[in-house]
């Protein structure tokens, strides 16, 4: 599904290197975890798949379902199902939560040739999802984010994901911020969404995350690049020596 | 001085002269009134329109920016529109006349030329200082309008729309309006032209709260694109009284509102709120002289600012505190979203101080669009011109929404939606 070749990225206003010849596969059905100390390009990574302008690829490429991404804006890669769970969901004050949820569903519908939600179809989509998220009504009549909770910003976001029902899930540190509780809820709604034609990038620090959400596979981002790959065992391995060793050997 | 100077009239200061010639004997007034348009013209004539060396108008140099003024244009076949919020009361002035039938339960209402004639509206008509031309133009040409008496402890339902709809020409409009102790309503003064031709629109409304009285005032200003508006609001805030005032500019070429306002009750409050939608060639002034004059007073200001294409606007605000006015609690701000390199906006906030026991703020900010919130909604599928689109809206919708009065917001935020529809 997902096929990063030899990915060079750097920041646009000051040309910061940042992603240095990544390569990664990730198949439909499968779960990748990413994990990596802090500024190895796990964020980094997370926008350019999503089309954020502030960084420029300068080489190699990142085919979705076969075909490059590179040019498409984020509108247009967010219609193609690519979605990005933010580590920090932004406020934005004057944009009513109902209001950019039908918009996002709508717009994407329309960009796929799909016949636009009626108003009580779309009401009902949004009531089940947040009710399975523990999200109250009171969250989604204010503006977008505006007043959240860091754990109801993360729900938020799920909820997002849930409705958009995305094809390429990308999860920046769902789990910074949450306590025990709100990690299982969002887990539950990440687990629910897991079917063989969906594929899932979970980027975290920790180990604990993982307990909750399985990965098929774990990679290892240093520096800008993948420097270790496995099955879940990595994850432990990690959680008990932490990266030093890791990073010693790729070195 | 250079006395020479009185002799150089510009075009527009020319034309102004002479209409007022034509209109001598036409214009409503007893011997008073007469006597007052003669001199407040006779100042204009003297002064001139303002240029950007006076300080008041340094942003908006009337002098060089009102390049003609329009025929007096009497003649009209408009007809009232449709409230802006259903089940209004409408007050409808066409071409700058009032309707001699226009009438609402429970308040006072008189038409402004029955004031004129009997001499009652003469000491409102004074300028309010040396560089008030609108005061000078407004009270030269005024023909009609009305005059208002909301009495003591009435609350009224519906709202009151101030219907001032023109077409070309000159239209000199006034509204005092008086609200007694403890009543409670809504106005909305609304300025529309029918047409795309060139008017010259003066509006002054001189409105009184008295002791409790809980007030919103909404102006809203849709002219069209050839139109000057030369608008004044003269408030006076009696103790307790509660004052929203909500400006939205849409509309017109070479706009001044200027708001003049004094607290000078115990315990009154001010909210204004200005919502500046600026697009094609125009120019735009807000000009809030604000005074906190008794003690035990609150204001805030916010202002946000839209600019496209070539627009320029101008926001001065002067918040003076007088030196027995302790515990006066003002918070100014005025924002704007410049969203081309063609156009521009002037933020002037300045306080005045005199008493030293106040809380007293002010902040300017000019930005694009966030980048990072166009990024959020647009990776939700959002295509870009229509996060563009939410997110200015969004950034307006966010003042309109402290209205509460559910009828009201969602009529603002149509207006709003569509000048932004039109214009990005």
């Amino acid at each position: 599904m997902l096929e990063i070749k030899n990915l060079h990225a750097r920041i646009a206003e000051d040309g910061t290197e940042i992603i240095r010849g990544l390569n990664l596969t990730v198949k439909a059905g499968e779960i990748a975890a990413i994990m990596g100390p802090n500024g190895s390009g796990k964020s980094t990574l997370s926008y350019i798949l999503s089309g954020r302008q502030d960084y420029e690829v300068t080489e190699g490429d990142i085919l979705y379902n076969g075909e490059s991404i590179l040019e498409l804006d984020p509108a247009e890669r967010a219609s193609k199902g690519i979605f990005l769970a933010f580590q920090y969901p932004l406020e934005i004050p004057g944009v009513a939560t109902m209001q950019f949820l039908k918009v996002a569903m709508n717009e994407q519908r329309k960009a796929r040739g799909e016949a636009e939600l009626t108003t009580p179809d779309f009401i009902r989509r949004v009531k089940d999802a947040a009710e399975k998220l523990k999200i109250d009504q009171a969250m989604l009549r204010r503006p977008l984010n505006v007043g959240f909770s860091g754990g109801e910003k993360k729900r938020a976001e799920i909820l997002q994901m849930a409705l958009l029902e995305p094809k390429l899930c990308i999860l920046d540190e769902t789990d910074s911020g949450l306590d025990i509780d709100a990690l299982k809820i969002v887990a539950d709604g990440v687990n629910a969404l897991k079917s063989p034609d969906r594929a899932t990038i979970v980027i975290t620090h920790y180990q604990r995350l993982l307990d909750y959400i399985v990965p098929d596979t774990v990679h290892v981002l240093y520096k800008g690049q993948i420097i270790r790959s496995g099955d879940k065992a990595l994850a432990l391995e990690l959680e008990e020596n932490g990266y030093a060793d890791i990073i010693g050997e790729a070195a | 001085m250079n006395m020479q100077t009185t002799s150089r009239l510009t075009a527009a200061e020319t034309a102004l002269v002479e209409a007022f010639g034509a209109q001598i004997g036409e214009l409503p007034g007893n011997g008073a009134v007469i006597g007052t348009r003669d001199r407040l013209l006779d100042e204009l004539k003297k002064a001139g329109l303002p240029t950007r060396r006076i300080e008041a108008w340094h942003y908006t140099d009337l002098k060089n920016l009102l390049r003609s003024v329009p025929d007096v244009t009497l003649v009209s076949a408009i007809d009232a529109i449709a409230p802006l919020v259903e089940g209004s009361k409408v007050l409808s002035i066409l071409q700058g006349t009032a309707d001699p039938k226009a009438a609402v339960d429970g308040i006072d209402i008189a038409l402004f030329k029955d004031r004129l004639a009997d001499g009652s509206a003469v000491a409102g008509l004074t300028a309010l200082d040396k560089d008030d031309a609108i005061g000078r133009i407004n009270g030269s040409f005024v023909r009609d309008g009305y005059a208002i008496t909301v009495p003591a402890n009435t609350e009224l339902e519906a709202p009151i729309e101030l219907q001032a709809l023109h077409a070309a020409g000159q239209v000199h409009t006034r509204f005092p309006v008086s609200f007694g102790a403890a009543s409670k309503a809504t106005i909305i003064e609304r300025h529309r032209s029918v047409t795309e031709d060139a008017a010259l629109v003066s509006s002054i409304s001189d409105i009184a709260l008295e002791d409790g009285a809980d007030i919103t005032w909404i102006i809203l200003q849709t002219q069209g694109a050839a139109d000057t508006h030369l608008g004044q609001i003269r408030v006076q805030l009696g103790t307790d009284a509660k004052l929203r005032l909500f400006v939205i500019n849409a509309g017109g070429k070479l706009v001044r509102q200027e708001l003049r306002i004094d607290v000078a009750g115990e315990g009154a409050e001010l909210t204004l709120r200005g919502v500046n939608l600026l697009g094609a060639e125009s120019h735009t002034d807000v000009t809030l002289v604000l005074g906190h004059n008794v003690p035990n007073t609150n204001s805030t200001e916010i202002i946000r600012n839209v600019v496209f294409d070539r627009a320029n606007g101008v926001f001065q605000g002067m918040i003076r505190v007088a030196p027995d006015a302790q515990k006066t609690d003002a918070k100014m701000s005025c924002n704007t979203l410049l969203l081309t390199d063609d156009g521009g906006f002037s933020a002037k906030p300045e306080l005045e101080i005199f008493a030293d026991d106040v809380v007293c703020g002010h902040g300017a900010t000019v930005a694009d669009i966030e980048s990072s919130h166009l990024f959020y909604l647009m990776a939700r599928g959002v295509p870009e011109n229509k996060a563009r689109a939410m997110l200015v809206n969004a950034f307006v919708a966010e003042i309109v929404e402290e209205l509460e009065e559910e009828k009201l917001v969602e009529a603002l935020e149509g207006v709003i939606s569509a000048w932004l529809e039109r214009h990005a």
